[in-house]
């Protein structure tokens, strides 16, 4: 699914953000990605979600060399992958419903489709009963739900999440990362920024651990 | 990922391609109403900007219609070029009379009439209203006229001159008078009226496009986080741009039906003080209205200008908006 060979990004004005990156990705895993702040957890997200190019190196999504991916492909390629922000990165000028149709709607599916998917993904993150509702109006882990709601609404097989869970407190934290455990188990590939290691241990996925822009360490879950 | 596929291919069954051409103009008619929808949402500012364009646009076309107007009345005049000659005070009327003979004969001329001395002499007391002042001169002061229409193909305005000034030579004549200068005068100004319409209306419509061009700008540096967002969901830019030059769609259209209604609006208050003026004259002329064609026209290049408006400022500024 994703594979990086001898990556290396470099931002302007000099910040060695990765350095030298190898791993790879198998389809349907689950991993975490770990490190301090500043340590390029981020930086590794937008390489694969095309936001970031790499400044040297390889990065394979689904054997598509993201380096060579032009302007105009890009939006077709992001609708693969599935993004979770930490900040949720929702609309407060319409339903939950119409947040997580968007998708469905940018790709071009037919309304009853778009109906019918998305009280289904809504119906999996538990927030049926509030379609209707402006998302403003939801808690943090509502909001945070309705998130992944939109992430998982036109299936992609990646999910991304940066620090899902940032805001949340540890039983909230613990609700959203089982909810991403169940996508995982029908095959969707998930990869999850976060800095709540204790989570991390108890749940026991991969962990790439990065500091300081090089992965020091491939944890393999402990069994 | 076999769990994956089955899905996979359930949205294959989805994007073939007839239901995804449906799906493509479906997005349209839909973006097509909710930018109206949004327009309708904000009614004072979107009322203000489609105002600005209609007056912007009323203007030039309003005087565009003035001059149309302007040309129907003295359409009638063009043909009616005349030449009046006026004898010497020396020459009688029968000389006068073989004079006419004499010119009436010429190519240039399509009909001539000779008025006496004595014709010119009672026209004058009736039309003059010095009728019983004049009885009182011991000599008829007037001269004989000679009035000549020239024939159609002489009566281009250089031709007419040519012709006058050969009239002018002949000894018996004291002064040849082209009636129609004014109306060339008037032809004159009204070209520049004309040129000056055409300038108004180029830069009101480059207003036009800048006002559209800014409030579109505005609309999408307010809505820059939405794009931000619809983009990291695999929004093309098609997709972002649509609903921007569909409200400049509307801006255009709506601004121009204003104009339409501006002008029909400023007619019929003139056109009752026309009517009384062209009665003055003894004229039946009334101001004639916009048209259905000129409206249609107008509409059509507002619609025009909306495009080019938003399509410029999208273009210009959309592609700065990318995630970060």
């Amino acid at each position: 699914m994703i594979s990086f060979q001898n990556l290396f990004k470099r931002y302007p004005g000099g910040h060695e953000a990765l350095n030298n990156i190898c791993f790879d990705m198998d389809d349907g895993e689950m991993a975490f990605l770990t490190g301090h702040s500043g340590a390029g957890k981020s930086t590794l997200l937008k390489i694969i979600s095309l936001i970031e190019k790499p400044t040297r190196g390889q990065a394979l999504l689904n054997n598509v060399n993201l380096s060579r991916v032009s302007r105009r492909r890009i939006p077709h390629l992001r609708r693969q992958i599935g993004i979770i922000f930490q900040d949720h990165q929702l609309l407060f000028d319409r339903t939950v419903f119409d947040n997580v149709a968007l998708p469905l709607v940018i790709a071009g599916y037919r309304h009853q489709e778009i109906g019918r998917r998305v009280r289904a993904a809504l119906d999996k993150v538990g927030l049926l009963n509030k379609e209707k509702q402006n998302p403003i109006t939801l808690s943090g882990g509502e909001q945070q739900r309705v998130g992944i709601a939109r992430a998982v609404v036109n299936k992609p097989p990646l999910l991304l999440a940066d620090e899902p869970t940032g805001n949340l407190d540890p039983e909230l934290s613990q609700e959203i990362m089982s909810l991403f455990e169940t996508f995982n188990q029908v095959g969707v590939t998930v990869l999850i920024a976060s800095h709540d290691l204790e989570l991390i241990k108890r749940m026991g996925h991969r962990q790439l651990i990065l500091s300081q822009g090089q992965l020091l360490d491939q944890q393999e879950p402990l069994l | 990922m076999s769990g994956h596929s089955s899905n996979q291919r359930g949205a294959a069954d989805n994007s073939q391609p007839s239901s995804r051409f449906t799906a493509y103009l479906l997005n349209h008619a839909q973006v097509f109403i909710s930018s109206l929808g949004k327009l309708y949402r904000a009614p004072v500012s979107n009322l203000m900007t489609v105002a600005v364009i209609g007056i912007a646009l009323a203007f030039p076309m309003g005087l565009y219609v003035l001059l149309q107007n302007m040309q129907d009345v003295s359409g009638g005049w063009n043909g009616a070029s005349q030449i009046s000659l006026f004898t010497k005070l020396n020459v009688s009327d029968d000389k006068a009379a073989e004079l006419g003979q004499k010119i009436r004969l010429m190519p240039e001329i399509e009909s001539l009439h000779v008025l006496s001395r004595n014709e010119a002499m009672s026209e004058f007391q009736a039309l003059s209203g010095f009728g019983q002042a004049l009885e009182v001169l011991e000599e008829n002061p007037l001269p004989a006229v000679l009035i000549i229409h020239p024939s159609s193909n002489h009566s281009a305005p250089d031709k007419v001159a040519v012709l006058v000034e050969k009239l002018r030579a002949m000894p018996e004549i004291d002064l040849a008078q082209l009636d129609l200068q004014w109306v060339e005068r008037l032809y004159a100004m009204m070209e520049i009226g004309q040129r000056g319409i055409y300038v108004i209306a180029a830069l009101l419509s480059l207003a036009v496009l800048l006002t559209i061009g800014n409030t579109i700008r505005l609309d999408i540096q307010s809505r820059r986080d939405e794009i931000v967002i619809v983009k990291l969901i695999g929004a093309t830019n098609a997709f972002i741009r649509r609903p921007f030059l569909y409200t400049g769609f509307w801006y255009g259209l709506l601004g121009g039906i204003v104009a339409w209604i501006m002008i029909e609006v400023s007619l019929g208050l003139l056109s009752g003080p026309v009517q009384r003026l062209a009665g003055l004259y003894g004229s039946d002329f009334s101001l004639s209205s916009l048209g259905i064609t000129n409206a249609l026209l107008l509409t059509c290049c507002s619609m025009v200008l909306g495009l080019i408006g938003s399509w410029i400022a999208v273009g210009r500024h959309l592609h700065e908006i990318e995630p970060t």
